[in-house]
């Protein structure tokens, strides 16, 4: 039984002070009767959902309603048993160099960061372009350096994670994942391990992403970077999409009861 | 909100004070660690008073009463000790009964060693140069000095190895246990959290097999019942059985320790790497092995240290290392009682080893401590 509203017309969903931008017609992510479990626990119910190029999807909801465990079965980081998802055109199957192939192309950011606390915040950004993309040492430091500056840490390069605020460190993460050029970003809650300063500086380069029209899942709890940023939001309860429309319309005028509540619980202060 | 009404206070931080004079300096620290209660105040003294009663005399016998010129037991007229023995016998702890005339072999394979691995020590020699002696050691060296110490090639005579001993065997035995093992054992711990449930059970098998076993049982199957059954005619090397068996004795506890390490790798670096698009090999060698292996740095060298103590059990299938050697001449009737002075010299050989390796691993710890947070 699937509740999922899928809209595929995206255009026409910009109010004033949104950032205007293209939406291509091609699917970059679809996810169709998506189901997984865990043991006997059925996580993900019949998920349905299209994700157009250059689209920002916004992924909200409860804890434990399946949103990380959804994004983190686009780049197969978690495995669904049944249903199909396709990236990029390839489908995720048990073949090793297909999953490679999409992880080549999709970046992903974590809510701790996960930068590789023995290289420093510059080996961590051309580690993957250099050892998976073959690019020479040289070209890969100057994007790295390039991205980093776009991330306002050029300053860092040679220092270690550990060394750094839990905002640079997301950051980092970001100018890491954009290092290997990818198509589509997956964020997975990255402010919630933030201190509440820190979350506008990263929260600012993910806007400034969005301008540049990368195509963006971003499963998080700021509503006010859903509202100036999404094209669609989610919503996710007990592990399956209830409702997804366009941000002015989610939050004057959701559809379902749930929604409704959640809504109210985190508006409420 | 009121304060916008008011005048806006600002904020500044209060200077820093220096710390209360009582808990700096020297009495700060004496007071702090040596008398900072009662019953810290009683064993202070107690201490103090050990040390009154046991140093002096050490020192009376090992330097003051000592005897340490002399070429034969006449010498040894002190109280003391009579290092004169050691000095006489230094040869045989050294080089066992390799014959005299090719210990220049012995010597240079000593001395390539201390060229490759005392520059690991000083940070000012490059690291370029550190990482390839280090290459060195590990990989040509260990072909060099088997066929300086073997001989047979290159015009130098063949020296069988039961005539290997002392010093010169210990090194030999620990080397290539720590050579092997640390590789092997890596490798073992990778095999033993694979998802192949054929490799998995080899590994684990592998391990559980050889760290079920005391050392010594090892060895003595190596020794003795190995040629059992062996067919007629085939026999290898009894210090190669020892060395064999060395080596995947503590390759079962390294692989112990590394997993150890690679467990406490947090899951995320995994995800990380993976989504980078690492694959597994990729992902071990450049993201999670490093940091198992300085997480695990002390439990190596503890491994790596005991691997090196425990070679004097070769003395059980008639090796003659540096221990076997000192044991060996003490009961020499041409000196009197010389026990302690030999075993304090062996005690010193272990201990200079074992606390480089000690201060080696320190150091390595802390060049490799990237940041306070992991």
């Amino acid at each position: 039984m699937s509740i999922s509203i899928d809209k595929q017309d995206p255009s026409g969903r910009t109010d004033g002070q949104r950032i205007g931008h293209e939406v291509g017609a091609e699917a970059m992510i679809q996810i169709t009767d998506m189901n997984k479990w865990y043991g006997s626990f059925h996580v993900l119910r019949d998920i349905n959902l299209t994700v157009h190029k250059g689209e920002r999807i916004v992924v909200c909801g409860p804890s434990g309603s399946g949103k990380s465990t959804m994004i983190r079965c686009v780049n197969r980081l978690e495995e669904h048993q049944t249903g199909t998802v396709v990236v990029d055109g390839i489908e995720l199957t048990e073949d090793i160099k297909k999953i490679d192939a999409i992880r080549r192309e999709v970046g992903m950011v974590f809510q701790h960061f996960n930068l590789f606390p023995h290289l420093t915040v510059l080996e961590n950004c051309v580690l993957s372009p250099i050892w998976v993309r073959k690019e020479p040492r040289r070209q890969a430091e100057e994007r790295a350096m390039s991205l980093l500056e776009r991330v306002k840490i050029p300053e860092q390069a040679k220092k270690y994670p550990g060394q750094l605020s839990g905002g640079q460190q997301q950051r980092v993460a970001i100018a890491r994942a954009l290092c290997m050029n990818p198509k589509l970003m997956l964020f997975d809650e990255p402010t919630s391990a933030l201190d509440p300063e820190m979350i506008k500086e990263v929260l600012d380069v993910m806007v400034q992403l969005a301008e540049s029209g990368m195509t963006m899942v971003c499963v998080t709890h700021e509503m006010g970077f859903a509202k100036t940023v999404a094209d669609r939001v989610v919503f996710m309860d007990s592990g399956q999409v209830v409702e997804q429309a366009a941000p002015s319309e989610f939050f004057s005028n959701p559809k379902s009861d749930r929604t409704r509540l959640f809504l109210s619980q985190i508006l409420k202060h | 909100m009121s304060s916008r009404d008011s005048e806006s206070q600002v904020f500044t931080p209060r200077p820093a004070l220096p710390p209360p004079p009582r808990t700096v300096g020297l009495a700060g620290w004496a007071r702090q660690n040596l008398f900072s209660s009662i019953p810290n105040t009683l064993l202070t003294l107690l201490s103090a008073y050990l040390v009154w009663v046991l140093v002096p005399p050490v020192i009376d016998w090992a330097i003051l009463s000592a005897n340490f010129f002399g070429d034969s037991n006449d010498a040894c007229t002190g109280e003391g000790a009579c290092w004169v023995f050691i000095g006489q016998r230094l040869n045989f702890f050294i080089y066992g009964f390799y014959p005299d005339p090719e210990r220049w072999r012995v010597n240079t394979v000593f001395i390539l060693l201390a060229l490759a691995l005392v520059p690991q020590f000083f940070p000012m020699v490059p690291a370029k140069v550190r990482t390839w002696l280090g290459v060195f050691a590990l990989t040509l060296y260990p072909v060099l000095a088997a066929v300086l110490l073997m001989g047979g090639l290159f015009g130098l005579p063949f020296i069988e190895t039961s005539k290997w001993g002392g010093l010169m065997l210990t090194l030999v035995l620990s080397y290539v246990g720590i050579v092997v093992s640390l590789p092997v054992g890596t490798l073992l711990a990778l095999g033993r959290r694979s998802g192949m449930p054929i490799i998995r059970t080899i590994c684990v098998l592998f391990i559980e097999l050889w760290r079920g076993v005391p050392l010594i049982s090892v060895l003595f199957m190596a020794s003795v019942m190995l040629p059992l059954f062996l067919p007629d005619g085939v026999n290898f090397d009894k210090l190669l059985r020892a060395l064999i068996g060395i080596s995947m004795f503590w390759s079962a506890y390294m692989a112990e320790v590394v997993r150890g390490g690679l467990q406490g790798i947090p899951k995320g670096q995994y995800e990380a790497a993976a989504a980078l698009g690492l694959g597994y090999w990729k992902a071990t060698l450049l993201v999670t092995l490093p940091q198992a292996l300085k997480l695990v740095i002390p439990g190596i060298v503890n491994t790596f240290i005991a691997l090196f103590k425990d070679t004097t059990l070769v003395l059980i299938i008639g090796l003659f290392d540096i221990l076997g050697a000192v044991q060996s001449a003490i009961v020499d009737p041409a000196w009197g009682h010389v026990a302690i002075e030999g075993y304090v010299f062996a005690a010193l050989c272990f201990w200079v080893f074992c606390f480089g390796m000690s201060q080696y691993s320190q150091g390595l710890e802390r060049k490799l401590h990237t940041g306070h947070k992991r």
